[in-house]
């Protein structure tokens, strides 16, 4: 097995819903603690790639191989108990941090972190309260921690969800426009968080529409265009001095109008 | 003719000799108890039932499977569809025939909870309805079960919205089990019927039996109030 440093090996992913063809054969690898920024228009089809990484979109056509496993999935995988079972295993080691932070209401802080690592992985409680504490101590909201969601500022909210990924200790963690959702002045407290989550060698696939964060922080970027990879390279290289057309059409928007949104 | 202005001229007898209406209560009033109880009993056991048929009828039709689908939607369409006291004959009536029999209690349980599951499952499915998407996908993506979800984020969050409407519901249940007087449940209004047939006061016992409904439905009005208060957590 070719497992040395590649993570995740993404061969010709295709995604249609109905007759809309949104990802049209995406191939990419991924390598260990590598960093990398997902860029392109609204309907490019960054988030369906993303969420067929961990299967919350089961792929049309294509191959997963993930830490070395070929990941099954859809019918061929087996019955509906042993895909639901191999899906739930799979996610386990793959945090998901979304637009609208998805906190639980009915949770304060600190049972939000430690909810899925008890239920899911088994954790006893001492020991998930002691590693939420360490993380939510990091981030400086451990003061927060008997705290509702709704009590809390967006920053603060994706932080926490950001935390309760990795309290799963996961290998991989997908970003969706985690700050696009984000009042303009608590967007760096997020990105802050993210850049030093690499600094400590997270592997991280990251759709954003922050050109600054993907130039100072990924290691590569990749512009999506109608579900394809119309441009890759080295994030400083590519969002400098892009080779496509396209590219450089998308690029020039984005920092004529600051940002996407 | 004749006959019928004879029978009204024996019920003002009647009423000219019994004037004291409060002393006609106490003497029945003592019968109204053990019927009261199996009000209650039948009402409890029915509203039980009806969660689980809700919950499981609910959960059925949010299913992406169609063979959990379609069943729930059958459910939903005949309960909703046709009238209880008919449910409740095919049930008591019905079943035997093919080798299910009930006692009339146990058929009245069967009846009632069944039926009400259906509009249980109707508040549980606009409690499910109104938890935006992202909170399961969230708990999805962590690695959660489907029933990890449900127990540990979508139903606690639910069962804060529909304590009212389930409240309200079980209300009705209560009402309705006065149409279990028709399987021989000796329940209120049976009772009633049997005191108003010996008495001639009908007047009198449907106004008390009223009022002992009255009790039993304020009742569930003031849980309701409590529970209300105690889920007023901030969050």
């Amino acid at each position: 097995m070719n497992a040395s440093s590649s993570l995740l090996e993404i061969i010709d992913l295709r995604k249609s819903f109905g007759s809309t063809q949104v990802l049209n054969g995406v191939n990419l690898s991924v390598d260990r603690g590598e960093v990398i920024a997902i860029i392109g228009v609204s309907g490019s089809g960054k988030s369906t790639l993303l969420r067929c990484v961990n299967l919350l979109e089961e792929p049309t056509q294509g191959q997963l191989i993930f830490d070395g496993r070929i990941i099954d999935y859809g019918e061929q995988s087996g019955g509906l108990l042993k895909r639901n079972r191999m899906r739930a295993a799979l996610r386990t080691e793959i945090g998901m941090v979304f637009q609208q932070f998805n906190l639980w209401p009915h949770k304060n802080v600190l049972e939000n972190v430690i909810y899925a690592p008890m239920v899911v992985n088994g954790v006893k409680r001492g020991e998930a309260i002691s590693i939420a504490d360490e993380l939510l101590r990091g981030i400086g909201l451990l003061d927060k921690r008997e705290e509702y969601p709704s009590r809390l500022s967006g920053g603060q909210q994706q932080r926490v969800a950001i935390v309760r990924a990795l309290a799963m200790n996961p290998k991989l963690m997908l970003f969706d426009e985690v700050t696009s959702a984000l009042d303009p002045e608590l967007v760096g407290e997020v990105l802050e968080l993210m850049a030093n989550l690499a600094g400590q060698g997270m592997t991280m696939l990251v759709v954003t529409h922050e050109v600054g964060f993907a130039r100072e922080v990924s290691d590569r970027t990749i512009f999506i265009d109608e579900g394809l990879i119309e441009e890759e390279g080295p994030s400083k290289e590519l969002l400098n001095n892009p080779k496509s057309d396209r590219t450089r059409q998308f690029l020039e928007r984005v920092l004529r109008d600051g940002s996407l949104n | 003719m004749n006959n019928t202005e004879s029978q009204v001229a024996s019920y003002s007898e009647m009423y000219s000799v019994i004037d004291n209406w409060w002393g006609l209560i106490e003497a029945y009033l003592p019968q109204f108890w053990p019927a009261t109880i199996i009000v209650l009993e039948v009402t409890i056991l029915s509203i039980v039932l009806s969660w689980v048929c809700g919950l499981l009828c609910a959960l059925g039709k949010a299913s992406k499977l169609k063979s959990l689908r379609y069943p729930a939607e059958f459910y939903l369409w005949f309960v909703r569809g046709t009238p209880l006291l008919t449910q409740i004959f095919l049930i008591y009536f019905g079943l035997p025939q093919i080798g299910i029999d009930l006692n009339p209690f146990s058929a009245g349980v069967v009846a009632l909870g069944v039926n009400g599951g259906a509009y249980v499952a109707e508040i549980i499915r606009g409690g499910l309805l109104s938890i935006p998407k992202g909170q399961s996908e969230s708990a999805t993506a962590l690695g959660m079960t489907y029933f990890q979800l449900m127990r540990g984020i979508i139903l606690p969050q639910v069962i804060r919205v529909i304590i009212p409407p389930i409240t309200n519901d079980a209300a009705t249940t209560l009402k309705n089990t006065s149409l279990l007087s028709t399987i021989t449940i000796m329940e209120l209004m049976l009772q009633t019927q049997v005191i108003v047939s010996s008495t001639f006061r009908p007047f009198e016992f449907y106004i008390l039996v009223s009022i002992i409904y009255l009790l039993l439905t304020s009742v569930f009005m003031v849980a309701l109030r409590w529970v209300e208060q105690r889920h007023e957590v901030a969050y």
